[in-house]
């Protein structure tokens, strides 16, 4: 007897422990949304931030955020993609093998603020790209492509042998299999999978504070040529992200609403995660069924 | 027969004179070792900078090794300055060390229930909700706990709520679905016949879990805390934004603190580079690399031991 | 008996220590059609995927001994195997079109080959789908994915897709065993059709397909050739008393 009460104390005990779990995530997110939405408005998104007075917004925070992930992604995809095909594919089972696992285990386990650290060192003092979008996006790229790796080798791996050994069959060559029969099969898995990398690299902040700096200049959001410093499109001036803006307004605000503007930031900030997550999650179900309903 | 390509072609020109599928192959193999080669070169160059910065106090023997570890007192400005690492390296490992120790049930929890309880619920309710803790971003658990956990703690315990704790709290968080995670996977793995042998005997199901599949998971249960722990370790904003910043060795749970990442992140942007106050920052971003590097070698003895 | 379409010489195949294939030579004569029978585990699907250094694809394999097509040992280093597998067709147990429309799916292998001009394409693609009696099926919805076809339709696009870039040899792997009495049938007739223009090699575990189907058989047993001779030998009168013992089911 004394044995059935225990398993059903434990079970109880795990069962409300899983409850805690979802209400944990449940009230983080109402409280983001609760106390940040009241404060977003088109406005708000829209506007640059003020130093000391009230009513500023997060405009060109958001607009980094979002360039930054462009540039990111562009440097990013290519050559995960690359190092995925060379692991899946190219890959022998061998110690050079074995080491450049070891080198992505390792590359992804540094915390980003140690990349961040090697982006000021080698991108901003270095290569002399100062604090700007470039020296961010090469810093997110160092951060991201131990992921998009994984992606990729993971998503090639679940593309069946007879698909392949079809395309050498036929006499393609192998980087024509891989690049017109195998990709395109993947194509679904690594587009959820970037799709998460990307909420991942929207919210990073750590590993931008010392490469694509902590301010922002004046931008002229109607002038798009790419080398004017004013012009929003240079990736060689400085961005500050919506991610940076949180943490700097949290620590060393002065504006008088700086609480209200971190709230509201937070919010569009998990929002927009939120976004990534379910667009990954709807797309790879969308496909799922797709290939499922017609075979 | 058809033979498209004809092997014989006259050379002349340079393009045409290897078949298209043999270029093909060249192009790709040299484009998929570049990719390759550019993510060695880039950890050894993570490592040649950090090191080459990090070690210039010690070989420029303006502090020695012991000083910076043992050291207790952070005074770059004083005179002379010194530089004790000592309140960091017990900042970050306590932070470190009770984040793992609150998230470890929690996700062994949420595994059991995953995998031995609800499996259906699991998936469609806890996993989701828990991938979706690890999308959150970490700025935006540093404003939570900075506007939830730090007034909580403040109103119900002595101190100002900045601290060890908070900080462990919102960690806690944030390495859940990593220990959840690799539990989840250690348990599904588990042969089927395990469980229902142990229900046959008679077992109920919280003697099978507690007897039987903690201890043969065990390996990789642990394999999943030292990842939250070395998680921990190095996450710098959000627990920055509830440490409370202060340099000194904690004498209780609740009192302001500082880790390795913290002082990196408040100090960096404000010392002149060169300065030996910037060159010992270095130093401290070459403790959490190497710290990286013990992470990665214990999870790799510990992933032999589970695969025994 | 016609000319040789290719042999083999002593192929051994080796998956680490173990030898699946123990010194095989056999001749392979143009327009007919051989089938490889014998219990799961003889090594006759590994032997037939050794034909066109399909093996390379697995980790751990290895071959030795060779196989001369065209007066070249398709395993000698010096072998371009990519020019080399456009002149053999395969076809595996479970139909794998690409995830592609059914005309790409056959115009892929030809583009790739050369051929750009889209009237051409249009015929090889037209031509293909006829020799495997798929064109009145399919004529109308040729830019419709070809997942949304049967499964016995789907194996003779495999079929058609081997065809459009005109080999001389054509490697099937239990084509059948995965489809329905019915598509089986259709399948088998293709087969019938095709060994005018190509040498079949066919694996199959089912006695009555080998003996419906080919002209000659070859039994396998536990990576040797215990006996390889005209069907109509090796069904009414083996040598062997393990090829007996086989076709007559007494065997595990």
């Amino acid at each position: 007897m004394k044995a059935k009460l225990a398993d059903r104390i434990a079970t109880g005990a795990i069962i409300a422990i899983a409850g805690l779990i979802m209400a944990i995530l449940a009230g983080l997110i109402a409280y983001l949304l609760f106390r940040g939405l009241s404060h977003v408005s088109w406005h708000f998104l829209t506007s640059p931030p003020q130093s000391f007075k009230k009513g500023g917004g997060i405009g060109p925070q958001l607009f980094n955020s979002l360039y930054l992930l462009v540039l990111t992604m562009m440097i990013t995809i290519p050559l995960g993609i690359g190092a995925g095909i060379y692991m899946s594919e190219y890959a022998k089972a061998n110690r050079v093998t074995d080491f450049i696992r070891l080198v992505v285990e390792v590359l992804s386990s540094f915390p980003s603020i140690v990349i961040g650290l090697f982006g000021l060192l080698v991108f901003v003092n270095l290569f002399q790209m100062k604090y700007s979008l470039a020296a961010g996006a090469l810093a997110l790229t160092v951060f991201n492509l131990p992921l998009m790796v994984r992606i990729t080798e993971q998503a090639l791996r679940g593309v069946p042998r007879e698909q392949k050994e079809a395309g050498l069959a036929l006499g393609l060559s192998k980087w024509k299999t891989i690049w017109s029969v195998m990709l395109p099969m993947a194509f679904p898995a690594i587009m959820t999978g970037t799709i998460l990398a990307s909420g991942r690299v929207f919210g990073e902040a750590a590993a931008l504070l010392f490469t694509a700096g902590m301010t922002t200049p004046k931008l002229d959001f109607t002038n798009w040529n790419p080398t004017d410093p004013q012009s929003p499109l240079n990736p060689f001036r400085p961005a500050e992200t919506l991610a940076v803006h949180i943490w700097k307004i949290n620590s060393e605000g002065r504006a008088p609403d700086a609480p209200e503007i971190a709230a509201g930031a937070s919010a569009v900030l998990i929002i927009i995660v939120l976004l990534f997550n379910l667009g990954a999650r709807t797309l790879g179900r969308a496909i799922y069924r797709k290939f499922t309903a017609t075979k | 027969m058809n033979t498209p390509v004809k092997e014989d072609r006259t050379a002349g020109d340079r393009l045409t004179r290897y078949p298209k599928h043999i270029r093909e192959d060249w192009f790709g193999r040299v484009y998929v070792y570049l990719c390759v080669a550019l993510m060695v070169v880039t950890i050894f160059s993570i490592v040649w900078f950090i090191a080459s910065k990090g070690l210039n106090p010690f070989v420029s023997g303006a502090i020695g090794i012991p000083d910076l570890l043992l050291g207790h007192v952070w005074k770059p400005e004083g005179e002379p300055p010194l530089f004790g690492a000592l309140p960091f390296l017990a900042g970050s490992a306590s932070v470190s060390f009770i984040a793992a120790a609150i998230a470890a049930p929690f996700g062994f929890c949420a595994a059991v229930f995953m995998t031995q309880i609800a499996p259906k619920l699991g998936r469609t309710v806890l996993q989701p909700a828990i991938e979706l803790l690890a999308g959150i971003p970490s700025v935006v658990y540093g404003f939570v706990g900075l506007s939830v956990i730090v007034p909580f703690l403040r109103d119900n315990f002595p101190g100002q709520g900045f601290g060890i704790l908070a900080g462990a709290i919102v960690l806690s968080i944030m390495i859940l679905p990593t220990v959840t995670s690799i539990a989840t996977d250690a348990l599904s793995t588990l042969p089927a016949g395990l469980r229902e042998g142990s229900f046959a005997l008679g077992a109920t199901r919280w003697q099978t879990i507690y007897r039987l599949i903690l201890p043969t998971t065990l390996p990789s249960l642990l394999t999943g805390i030292v990842l939250g722990i070395s998680r921990a370790f190095g996450e710098a904003l959000a627990v920055q934004m509830v440490i409370g910043n202060a340099p000194h060795v904690p004498r209780s749970l609740l009192e302001s603190a500082a880790t390795l990442t913290s002082i990196i992140t408040l100090e960096m942007g404000n010392t002149v580079g060169g300065s030996l106050h910037n060159n010992v920052l270095w130093s401290l971003a070459l403790i959490l690399l190497l710290m990286t590097f013990l992470f990665v070698f214990i999870v790799r003895m510990l992933e032999r031991r589970a695969k025994r | 008996m016609g000319e040789k379409a290719f042999f083999t010489k002593d192929l051994s195949v080796y998956y680490g220590e173990k030898q699946a294939i123990k010194k095989i030579s056999m001749d392979f004569p143009s327009r007919e059609v051989i089938a490889l029978i014998g219990p799961s585990g003889c090594g006759k699907s590994t032997f037939l995927r050794s034909l066109n250094r399909m093996n390379d694809v697995i980790p751990g394999a290895r071959v030795e001994g060779q196989i001369w097509i065209d007066g070249r040992d398709i395993n000698d280093p010096a072998t371009d195997v990519v020019l080399l597998r456009q002149k053999i067709g395969m076809v595996w147990q479970k139909p794998n079109p690409f995830h592609k429309s059914i005309y790409e799916n056959i115009a892929f292998g030809p583009r790739y080959h050369g051929i750009r001009d889209k009237k051409k394409l249009d015929e090889i693609v037209e031509s293909s789908l006829r020799k495997t009696a798929l064109w009145d099926e399919v004529k109308d919805r040729l830019h419709r994915s070809a997942l949304a076809l049967s499964g016995g339709q789907q194996q003779r696009l495999c079929i058609a897709r081997s065809v459009a870039v005109q080999p001389s040899i054509l490697l099937m792997d239990e084509p059948a065993s995965a489809l329905d009495p019915v598509s089986t049938a259709k399948v088998e007739e293709l087969i019938a059709e095709l060994k005018r223009e190509y040498c079949i090699v066919i694996v199959t575990h089912n006695m009555y397909q080998a003996a419906r189907v080919s002209d000659k058989t070859a039994f396998f047993l536990m990576g040797d050739l215990v006996e390889y001779d005209t069907t109509q030998k090796i069904f009414t009168n083996p040598s062997h008393r393990s090829t007996d013992d086989y076709i007559s089911g007494r065997f595990g």
